[in-house]
C-alpha cells in the first residue's frame, strides 16, 4: 500500500509540474518554457532537498517536531557565506565560477554543521528539549552573527543584502541549477543507502546500539547529508523554516510506513509538491509573487503548534 | 543597597560615554554642544535606558506569570501582535493621532500576549524548555502574518523598522512615549509582591488571597503596554527581557520587592551598552542595538541553559 | 465548623464529587482517605474555594466559601496545594513571610514579623531561614510550605498530600508538628495516602470512594477493618498493638 501511495504522490507531482509549465502558455513558447523550466526545477529541488533532509534529521534527533530549518541549519549556511565574503572579499569570490563556489560553500557547510551540531547532538536524546532549545537559540545566534557580519561588511548597503535573508522563489540563476542538482542527486542516493541504518536508529539510541548500530557514526553521516541538502535549498532560494515540517508531517500522515526507504522519497516528493502547488496558486491564480514563503511559514507554524498540543493529549 | 548603587554607578558611566559619543565632537565641533546634547544625545541615551528597563521588567513579569524562566516578551508574540495592530491602524486610519495608534498597538499586544498565556496553560509543565519553543513558533506565526499583511499593502519598510531595535533615529520629540515605561515601573513596584505570588502558581497564590485572574490580566497588560511602546518608538529588541531577569535571579533571588530596581537598572545598562557598542564597532557607521544584543543575548542565553544549576550566593 | 451540602462536580461524564454532604466539627486532625481517583483532592480544593462546584454549598464558620472574595477566604483557611513544581528563588524566611500576605497585603507590621519567626521556630526552620528554598531537600521544602500555611494563622489548615514523596522520618516529623498545631486549637484537614500515618495521627476521618463519602466521623467510631477493606477493595485489618492503631494487610 505504501508503494502505491508513493507512486500516486509522484504522479501527482508530475501533473502539478505539467500544470505549472503549460498553464496559459503563449508565444514565444521556447523562451517562456525555459523561464518556467528553470523556476520549476528550482522549486522541485528545494522541496525535495528540504523534505528529505527533514526526515533524516528527525530520525537522528528522535523528534518529529524538529527540522533543520528550526534549529538553524540555513542560518549556519548564510552565516558561512557572509563570513566567506568577509574574509576573502567579494571580488575574489566573484572571480570563481558560480558552480565551483557553491561546491566549496557546501563543503565548508558540511564541516561546520558536523562540528557544531555534532557537538550538541552527540549526547543524544538524554535531554532532548534542552538540546532543541540550544539548537534553536544557536539558530538565532547564527542569524544575529550573519547580520552583524553583513553590517560590518558593508554598513551602507545592508538593506540590499538583507533581502536575501527572506526566501524568494522568483529569482533563481540557471547557472546554479547544475551543481545544485548534482549535489542533490548524490545526497538523495546517499540517504537511501543509509535508509536501513536510519530505520534502526529510529528505535532510539540505546535500542539501536544494543542491536549493533554505530550510532555516533550514523549521526555524523546523517548530519553531513542534511548539511548538503540544506545548502542546496538555501543557496537556491534562501531560508524556508517550516517547509520541512509541513512536508515530513504530511508525508508521514499519507504513508503508513516507518521505513526510511519509503519515507524519504515520500517527504521529498511532498516537499516538491507543496512548493509547486503553492507557486501555481500564488503566482498564476492570485498573481502574488512574494506571498508563498510567508504562507508556508504561517501554515507550518500552525502545524507545529498542533503537533505540540496533540502530543500532550496523546 | 550596595549592589543597586554599583549597578547605578555603572549605568551612570555608560550614560556619560553615550552622551560624549557621536559624530560631532562636543568640545571643538562646529555645532553648539548644548544643543547637540539636548536634541540628540540626551534623548538617545534616555531612550536606550528606558527601553532597556522596560524590556527587562516586562521579561520578569511574563516569566512570573507563566512560571517559566525561559520566556520573554520576544518569545510570547507580543511585539508581533503590536505590529499587527500598528499595521491595521496605518491601513485603516493613517491620520490617527499617535496616542490612538499607541493604544491600538498596546491592545493588539495584549490580545497576542493573552493568546500566548492561554496556550501556555495547555503546554505540559514538566518540561520548562518546551514553552519557549512554543512561544518562538507562536511569535513566528504572528510575525509571518504581519509580514504577509505588510507585503500585500506595501508597508514592508515599516515592519523592518519595528522589528529591529535601533536608537540612531531618536531625537527630542520622538521618544517621549517611552516615559510611559517609567510610570509602569512605579506601578510594578507597587505590585511587586503580587507578581512574586504569581510565580508560586495559581493554587498557592489564590490560597494566599491573591485575586489571581485580575493580577494576571494586570501583569499581561503591563507587558503588552511596555512592549508596544518600545516597538512603536525604537523597535523590538530580543533577549533583553530574558537575560536580565535570569542574571538577577541567579545572583540575588526572586524577591521582586527588593530586586525590581536591580532588574530595571541592569536592563537599562545592557541596552545602553549594546547601543554604545553598535556605535563604535564600525565607526562612523552604526549597527542597530538589537543586532548587537541578538548576538550577545543569544550567547548569554546559551550559557544560562547550559550552566550548571549550582548554588547561588546571596 | 465546616458544613458541606449536596456538593456535586462533573468533569466530562465523570462524577468527581457526587452529592457530598458532611458536617465537620472544628478542632483536631482530620484525614481524608480513599483510593486513587476517589475525589479527595477535588473535595479539598472545593472546600478551599479554588474549584467552584456544579451544585451544593460549603459553609466554613457560617460563611459561604464560594461567595467570599479571595482575600477574605485567605483569612479563614490556608491551603497547601498538591505538588508544588516550580520553586521560586526565595529564602526560607522570604517564602514563609508570604504566609502573612493576606493579613498585611504588602505592608508587614511588627506582629507579622513576629508570627513569621514563630512559624519558623515551630517547624524548626530557624537554622535554614537564610537558605534558598530550591537548595533544600524535598522533606525540608515541604516543611517550609507547611510553615507558610501555618503563618497564615487561619482557623482551618487544609493540606493536600503534604507527605507525598517524603521518607518516614520527614513524614513523621511533619505530622508531629501538625499534631501540636491542632492541639493548640486549630483545625487541620489533610489528604493522606499513608494509612499508618492516618491511623496514628488523625482524630477523625473522612473515607471517600468514587466521589462519595463512605463514612465520616471520629476515628474510633468510624473506621473498622470491614470499612477499610471495602474502601480499598483489598483485605485490610485494623489492629491495636500496645495502645497504637496499626493497619495490617490480609
Amino acid at each position: 500500500m505504501a508503494g502505491n501511495r508513493l507512486i500516486a504522490l509522484a504522479l501527482g507531482l508530475l501533473a502539478l509540474c505539467a500544470l505549472l509549465l503549460l498553464w496559459q502558455l503563449r508565444a514565444p513558447y521556447g523562451f517562456i518554457l525555459e523561464l518556467r523550466g528553470v523556476k520549476l526545477a528550482a522549486l522541485v529541488m528545494v522541496g525535495a532537498a528540504t523534505g528529505a533532509a527533514t526526515i533524516v534529521f528527525q530520525t537522528l534527533v528522535g523528534n518529529r517536531l524538529l527540522t533543520p530549518g528550526i534549529v538553524g541549519f540555513d542560518a549556519l549556511y548564510l552565516f558561512l557565506q557572509a563570513l566567506l565574503v568577509f574574509t576573502l572579499g567579494a571580488s575574489v569570490l566573484a572571480s570563481i565560477p558560480a558552480g565551483l563556489s557553491f561546491l566549496a560553500e557546501t563543503a565548508v557547510m558540511m564541516g561546520a554543521a558536523m562540528l557544531l551540531f555534532g557537538l550538541f547532538l552527540r549526547k543524544g536524546s538524554d535531554d532532548l528539549i534542552k538540546l532543541v532549545l540550544t539548537a534553536v537559540i544557536l539558530g538565532v545566534l547564527l542569524r544575529g552573527l550573519e547580520s552583524l557580519v553583513l553590517r560590518l561588511l558593508d554598513p551602507s548597503e545592508f538593506a540590499v543584502v538583507q533581502q536575501a535573508g527572506v526566501a524568494s522563489f522568483g529569482a533563481v540563476e540557471a547557472v546554479q541549477l547544475l551543481p545544485a542538482g548534482l549535489a542533490l542527486s548524490l545526497a538523495l542516493a546517499a540517504s537511501l543507502w543509509l535508509a536501513p541504518a536510519l530505520d534502526l536508529a529510529a528505535l532510539g539510541r540505546t535500542a539501536a546500539r544494543s542491536l549493533g548500530l554505530r550510532h555516533d557514526r550514523l549521526v555524523m553521516q546523517g548530519l553531513a547529508l542534511v548539511a548538503v541538502l540544506v545548502s542546496v535549498s538555501t543557496a537556491l532560494v534562501g531560508p524556508v523554516t517550516f517547509l520541512g515540517l509541513l512536508a515530513a508531517s504530511l508525508a508521514r500522515a499519507l504513508i503508513p510506513s516507518a521505513r526510511h526507504s519509503v519515507l524519504i522519497p515520500a517527504s521529498a516528493l511532498m516537499g516538491a509538491a507543496i512548493l509547486v502547488l503553492g507557486q501555481f496558486v500564488f503566482e498564476r491564480l492570485l498573481g502574488q509573487q512574494a506571498a508563498l514563503s510567508v504562507v508556508i511559514e504561517f501554515v507550518g507554524g500552525l502545524v507545529f503548534l498542533a503537533l505540540v498540543l496533540r502530543r500532550r493529549t496523546a | 543597597m550596595p549592589r543597586l548603587a554599583l549597578i547605578c554607578l555603572g549605568l551612570g558611566l555608560l550614560a556619560l560615554v553615550s552622551l560624549g559619543l557621536g559624530a560631532t565632537n562636543l568640545f571643538s565641533g562646529p555645532l553648539d554642544s548644548g544643543m547637540v546634547l539636548a536634541v540628540s544625545r540626551l534623548p538617545r541615551t534616555l531612550a536606550a535606558m528606558l527601553a532597556g528597563a522596560g524590556l527587562a521588567l516586562a521579561g520578569v513579569v511574563i516569566q512570573q506569570t507563566v512560571q517559566n524562566r525561559l520566556v520573554e516578551p520576544g518569545l510570547t508574540g507580543t511585539p508581533e501582535a503590536a505590529m499587527l495592530g500598528l499595521l491595521a491602524v496605518t491601513l485603516w486610519a493613517p491620520g490617527a493621532p499617535v496616542g490612538v495608534k499607541m493604544g491600538i498597538a498596546a491592545l493588539a499586544a495584549l490580545v497576542g500576549t493573552a493568546g500566548f498565556f492561554a496556550l501556555s496553560r495547555h503546554v505540559p509543565r514538566r518540561d520548562p524548555m518546551l514553552l519557549p519553543l512554543v512561544g518562538l513558533i507562536y511569535a513566528g506565526i504572528l510575525g509571518a502574518a504581519a509580514l504577509g499583511l505588510a507585503w500585500a499593502t506595501d508597508l514592508l519598510q515599516y515592519v523592518s523598522i519595528w522589528r529591529s531595535g535601533d536608537f540612531s533615529g531618536v531625537l527630542r520629540g520622538r521618544y517621549e512615549l517611552l516615559w510611559i515605561i517609567a510610570g509602569l515601573a512605579v506601578l510594578l513596584y507597587v505590585l511587586a509582591d503580587r507578581i512574586t505570588l504569581l510565580g508560586l502558581g495559581e493554587a498557592q497564590a489564590r490560597a494566599l488571597g491573591l485575586n489571581w485572574r485580575q493580577t494576571v490580566l494586570l501583569g499581561l497588560g503591563i507587558v503588552a503596554l511596555a512592549t508596544a511602546v518600545i516597538v512603536v518608538t525604537v523597535g523590538a529588541m530580543p533577549f533583553v527581557g530574558l537575560v536580565v531577569p535570569n542574571i538577577v535571579s541567579r545572583l540575588w533571588g526572586d524577591n521582586l520587592r527588593r530586586n525590581l530596581p536591580l532588574i530595571a537598572a541592569m536592563g537599562a545598562g545592557f541596552v545602553l551598552g549594546a547601543d554604545i557598542l553598535g556605535r563604535v564597532l564600525r565607526w562612523p557607521y552604526e549597527i542597530p542595538a538589537a543586532t548587537v544584543f541578538a548576538v550577545l543575548g543569544a550567547g548569554l542565553f546559551l550559557w544560562l541553559i547550559h550552566a550548571p544549576r549550582g548554588r547561588h550566593g546571596r | 465548623m465546616i458544613e458541606i451540602e449536596g456538593l456535586t462536580l462533573t468533569r466530562g461524564t465523570l462524577r468527581v464529587l457526587d452529592d457530598v454532604t458532611l458536617t465537620l466539627p472544628a478542632g483536631g486532625v482530620t484525614a481524608i482517605i480513599g483510593p486513587n481517583g476517589a475525589g479527595k483532592s477535588t473535595l479539598l480544593n472545593c472546600l478551599a474555594g479554588l474549584i467552584t462546584p456544579d451544585a451544593g454549598t460549603v459553609r466554613i464558620d457560617d460563611a459561604d466559601i464560594h461567595r467570599l472574595r479571595e482575600p477574605e477566604r485567605a483569612l479563614r483557611l490556608s491551603l497547601l496545594p498538591q505538588g508544588q513544581t516550580v520553586v521560586p528563588r526565595l529564602s526560607v524566611r522570604e517564602l514563609v513571610s508570604f504566609g502573612r500576605w493576606p493579613h498585611h497585603r504588602g505592608r508587614p507590621g511588627p506582629e507579622d514579623r513576629a508570627l513569621v519567626e514563630a512559624a519558623l521556630a515551630r517547624f524548626a526552620l530557624i537554622p535554614l531561614a537564610e537558605r534558598l528554598v530550591e537548595e533544600l531537600s524535598g522533606g525540608q521544602r515541604q516543611r517550609v510550605l507547611v510553615a507558610m500555611a501555618f503563618a497564615q494563622a487561619t482557623p482551618w489548615m487544609l493540606l493536600d498530600e503534604p507527605l507525598a514523596a517524603l521518607d518516614p522520618r520527614h513524614a513523621r516529623d511533619i505530622m508531629e508538628r501538625l499534631h501540636e498545631v491542632a492541639a493548640s486549637g486549630r483545625s487541620v484537614l489533610l489528604v493522606v495516602h499513608d494509612l499508618a500515618i492516618a491511623a496514628r495521627y488523625a482524630q477523625s476521618c473522612i473515607c471517600m470512594k468514587n466521589g462519595r463519602i463512605l463514612a465520616a466521623g471520629p476515628w474510633e467510631q468510624t473506621v473498622t477493618s470491614d470499612l477499610l477493606s471495602t474502601l480499598y477493595d483489598t483485605p485490610l485489618r485494623l489492629a491495636d498493638v500496645e495502645g497504637q492503631r496499626i493497619i495490617l494487610a490480609g
